[in-house]
């Protein structure tokens, strides 16, 4: 007879975490967002200058030892503003997937288990909203609604509202129909109990999944907003309003519009490739080959 | 087909109808009042008051949206607030600019993006997929107005093979043509790194069936393989998202006719929003939506050219 050793399962959420971190494209966005990450949060001790203060004098300066990546048309540290500018790109995309997460699988949960009519309107609701195109959308909820922090993330969050609900509609309209679900109609359970407790742990990891490639997509938004002059207002650094101030002085100060321009891609970039990895991760399909 | 039209259409109607509703709602339901908005925190309580009557605010709600619904059926969208024009004429001038930089856009994203997704299906895992792969995603990361800012440092700054100001001289078709590149350039790179993901995926797919593999054994020329058996079968979810994309492609073109400074809605909506022009605003976002229901209509009739199967 031959012993067989018998090792405990390992946990989902390590066997994820394996896949992930011995994929080198997911490694490679993972430390490009935390360097990100880290940039921003260490933004006070990394920046060499105040990014709001003006030196007229040196004001254009090309990238060198003083400045390493030069000044802008007020003199202003460019380093010292990309580092405070991740903040409010960061702050802004985060705030409002989790809101439209938040939101949107509120509706798409609620709307497939409910079903019949209500279902059919608020998924034509939804449809709607879908079919503005998603930078119109939020360029009109800023104008309307005023520029500031709180307003951008409100109009980006609209406009990923519609694609969660979708997400999150898809695998209810199937697990509703489910035995352990009828078992806790059976039981008594409330809906609100059901929904929270045994639907949403079940839609939850493809939320976040899609959440991070959202993000991805929020972080382009804001930063066009910005660019277009409907973001954040003037003097906070943010990317997309460096790439709007070095875009003034393209002819004569270049680099003002590639390091913001580097910046935004390189978040970008880096959480697709990490929900990329997520996706394929926790993709059943990718898994079984 | 003509029925098949003719119900597509009759089903658009409530789409349009809901999207007129949330334009009408979006505009109003907003804090803040348009008329001060439009006249300043100083305007006079008169003023205000002539605006707003003007402007049809002062009547319920429900009366307003009878009102707008009534006009946006006949095809009246209004007059502009600042212009004074009629909205549709501001759009007319505009539109055809940014239907011309979108279809230059969806044919070079179709031209890099079908040919490029199909090789990396081809040599699936290997060196070139592992490079059109990374590209791709390369290009889904560049927001549009960053593309479109290098390549301008590149082409026009640096390399002068292209104007660094893209408005084209009326009637000089090689003028138009030269100043079109870039941005039809910057707008089609993104457009061919999402068709590159659902070629490949979509080849791959197809080339895994076993009709594939009937024509392998049988000696069927490895060309018509590809082509023939393998990407007509592989070609319903690209013309899917070739569809869904162009109205991301409409969105992006305002950050580009803004960058390369090119006539189009992006230069009109952009106008309208830094004006507060309420009735531009609202027309902008009925035209887009009316686009995009057309292009969602024209991919489906699509699928039936494709695929015999779907004509039903």
């Amino acid at each position: 007879m031959t012993d067989v050793a018998l090792s405990a399962p390992r946990s989902p959420w390590r066997v994820m975490a394996g896949r992930i971190l011995t994929n080198p494209t997911t490694l490679a966005g993972v430390i490009l967002c935390t360097i990100i990450v880290l940039g921003a949060l260490l933004a006070p001790w990394l920046a060499p200058r105040d990014p709001l203060e003006q030196n007229i004098i040196d004001r254009l300066a090309g990238p060198g030892s003083e400045y390493l990546l030069g000044t802008d048309q007020f003199g202003r540290d460019v380093l010292s503003r990309l580092l405070w500018g991740a903040r409010v790109s960061l702050l802004v995309s985060f705030l409002s997937i989790a809101g439209a997460i938040v939101i949107g699988g509120a509706i798409g949960m609620i709307s497939a288990y409910v079903g019949g009519r209500f279902d059919l309107v608020t998924m034509q609701v939804m449809d709607v909203l879908l079919s503005f195109p998603s930078l119109i959308l939020g360029m009109i909820m800023v104008a309307l609604l005023g520029s500031s922090v709180t307003n951008l993330i409100i109009a980006i969050a609209l406009t990923a509202i519609a694609p969660f609900a979708r997400i999150a509609r898809a695998p209810v309209l199937v697990l509703k129909e489910r035995a352990f679900i009828e078992a806790g109609r059976a039981l008594g359970f409330s809906h609100l109990r059901i929904l929270l407790v045994h639907v949403l742990p079940n839609i939850v990891n493809d939320l976040l999944v899609m959440g991070t490639l959202w993000m991805a997509t929020a972080v382009r938004t804001e930063a066009s907003l910005s660019f277009i002059g409907l973001g954040v207002k003037p003097p906070t650094p943010t990317w997309g309003g460096m790439m709007r101030d070095g875009f003034e002085n393209i002819l004569d100060s270049a680099w003002l519009c590639i390091w913001p321009g580097l910046a935004i891609l390189a978040l970008v970039l880096g959480l697709n490739l990490v929900g990329d990895g997520l996706y394929d991760a926790t993709d059943p399909k990718a898994n079984a080959q | 087909m003509i029925s098949f039209i003719i119900r597509r259409l009759l089903a658009s109607i409530p789409t349009l109808l809901a999207v007129l509703t949330l334009v009408f709602l979006l505009v109003r339901v907003v804090p803040g009042d348009p008329a001060i908005a439009i006249l300043g925190d100083r305007a006079t309580p008169d003023a205000l008051a002539a605006l707003r009557a003007e402007l049809g605010l002062d009547r319920w709600i429900g009366a307003q949206y009878v009102d707008f619904l009534g006009h946006a059926l006949r095809g009246d969208l209004g007059t502009s607030m600042v212009t004074h024009r009629q909205v549709w004429a501001e759009i007319a001038d505009a539109l055809p600019h940014t239907i011309v930089l979108t279809l230059a856009a969806m044919v070079i994203g179709c031209l890099i993006g079908i040919p490029a997704g199909i090789w990396a299906a081809l040599h699936r895992n290997g060196t070139i997929d592992v490079l059109i792969r990374l590209f791709s995603l390369l290009g889904l990361s560049f927001p549009v107005f960053v593309s479109g800012i290098f390549l301008l440092i590149v082409f026009a700054l640096q390399l002068h093979l292209f104007p660094v100001i893209g408005n084209p001289r009326p009637g000089d078709w090689i003028d138009g043509l030269h100043k079109l590149v870039l941005p039809a350039i910057t707008l089609g790179i993104v457009m061919a790194a999402y068709v590159v993901r659902v070629t490949r995926s979509s080849m791959l797919q197809v080339l895994g069936e076993d009709y594939i593999r009937t024509a392998r054994a049988k000696g069927v020329p490895r060309r018509a393989i590809i082509w023939r058996h393998g990407f007509s079968n592989a070609l319903i979810p690209v013309v899917t998202v070739v569809g869904l994309y162009v109205g991301i492609l409409i969105g992006n073109s305002v950050l580009t006719e803004i960058v390369f400074n090119r006539p189009g809605l992006g230069k009109v909506i952009v106008s309208a929003l830094t004006q507060r022009d309420y009735t531009m605003l609202q027309g902008m976002m009925v035209i887009y939506c009316f686009l995009i229901v057309v292009v969602n209509l024209i991919t489906d009739l699509s699928y039936g050219l494709i695929d015999p199967r779907v004509k039903q």
